[in-house]
């Protein structure tokens, strides 16, 4: 499914950036950024396209899409070249204007303070801008297919302690019942991938395959988590928390401790983490690596403490 | 201020509280009476840490941490190091 569609996204993309041109004429080649079933993206020259799931609601999309083309998001989203998807192989396909990503190779200079102030913006977005039949954000149901895809890949020794995690979650967390506040744009799936720096040198957050309204503290939940693991270090993360108390983000307390409103978020994305890891171990026949055996150390660890209950977080 | 020895202007620094003046010539330094004392006193209680509270050993800066959390020890950060470059490249940048 996805190795058909990597031809025909690409000569979309030549042909949006040379669209009087049967040919290409700049003589660049097309790199393929990512081939996944929930996204293969390509890009030549300055533009990316973006081939979205099949499943994708095309409704759904076109509300992300109207957010991300809105002029209250700019300096906070990347905005599509085009507002609107064309369809391809029966997948959505939408054009982007090319961002460099963070450096994979160098933790020293990801930018943590401007992730967290993009994090701020977006959350703090007027009620306004948002268009009608924006669909929640997706964090908990990422949460819940990261734990059918476990169950899926067979008996594993380090399942159990994911999934009596994964149990005491409270239902919102697992994608059982509605979010208890929903009424703040949320990315939905910020990882340090979702940041481009554009030519002016900003940075903006791209992918809004996720993005809705929600509980914005499951967009910190992923650094909260990656430091309760013991995966970024201490002082990382209070750069990343500190810098959105400073933009003023809703998400947690300006002054007080924050992990009230990360605890139930953070543990949600441990869990998902843990469980995408034993999956794909499953899938190739490897033992789980350090990193992995921390996430999962951490479930464990999580049996012995309830989730916190923040304000009528836990229902 | 002049440095005695080269005549150099010396600029004052504060470190820890002892004022200290250092010559932007030679950087000779310069200390005040007690002075010396007072950066004897400092280096003893660096050397000598306050034994820690009970309980997780902290790492600089000090950040709340949920119950569940892992150990985020200061003085293995060696060994932390080498888990947070695989952690960094694979486990911060995927879905």
């Amino acid at each position: 499914m996805t190795a058909d569609v990597l031809p025909a996204l690409t000569a979309k993309v030549r042909a949006a950036v040379h669209p009087a041109s049967d040919t290409c004429v700049c003589g660049t080649g097309t790199a393929v950024l990512a081939d996944r079933p929930d996204g293969a993206v390509v890009r030549h020259a300055g533009t990316v396209a973006k081939a979205h799931a099949v499943d994708t609601d095309p409704g759904e999309l076109s509300a992300r899409m109207a957010v991300a083309a809105h002029p209250g998001l700019a300096g906070v989203l990347l905005a599509p070249l085009s507002p609107d998807a064309v369809a391809l192989h029966g997948r959505p396909v939408t054009f982007w204007p090319y961002g460099t990503p963070v450096d994979r190779e160098n933790p020293e200079a990801a930018p943590w303070e401007e992730a967290a102030t993009l994090l701020a913006h977006l959350h703090r977005t007027p009620e306004s801008v948002l268009p009608p039949g924006l669909p929640p954000m997706r964090g908990p149901a990422k949460a819940a297919r990261a734990i059918a895809r476990l169950r899926a890949a067979g008996p594993h020794p380090a399942a159990a302690p994911v999934l009596r995690a994964w149990a005491v979650l409270p239902a919102w967390a697992r994608d059982e019942a509605p979010m208890p506040y929903s009424r703040t744009l949320c990315h939905g799936d910020l990882h340090l991938g979702q940041l481009v720096r554009v030519p002016d040198g900003d940075w903006l957050l791209i992918d809004i395959d996720d993005l809705g309204v929600g509980d914005p503290a499951w967009d910190l939940a992923r650094p909260a988590a990656w430091f309760a693991c013991g995966l970024l270090p201490a002082e990382e993360w209070t750069r990343f928390l500190t810098a959105y108390q400073k933009a003023a983000g809703p998400a947690v307390p300006s002054d007080t401790d924050p992990w009230p409103a990360l605890d139930v978020p953070a543990r949600a994305l441990t869990v998902q983490t843990a469980a995408l890891a034993i999956a794909k171990a499953v899938a190739a026949e490897r033992p789980l690596d350090e990193v992995e055996t921390s996430v999962i150390d951490a479930c464990d660890r999580m049996a012995a403490h309830s989730p916190e209950l923040a304000g009528g977080f836990a229902t | 201020m002049q440095c005695p020895k080269c005549h150099a202007p010396m600029h004052t620094y504060n470190r820890n509280g002892v004022q200290i003046e250092q010559c932007s010539g030679c950087r000779g330094i310069f200390l005040d009476y007690g002075e010396l004392e007072s950066l004897t006193r400092l280096e003893a209680q660096w050397s000598q840490p306050a034994p820690p509270p009970p309980g997780a050993p902290q790492a600089y800066p000090a950040a709340p941490a949920p119950a569940w959390g892992a150990q985020h020890g200061g003085g293995h950060y060696g060994g932390h190091h080498g888990r947070r470059q695989k952690g960094f490249g694979r486990m911060l940048f995927s879905s």
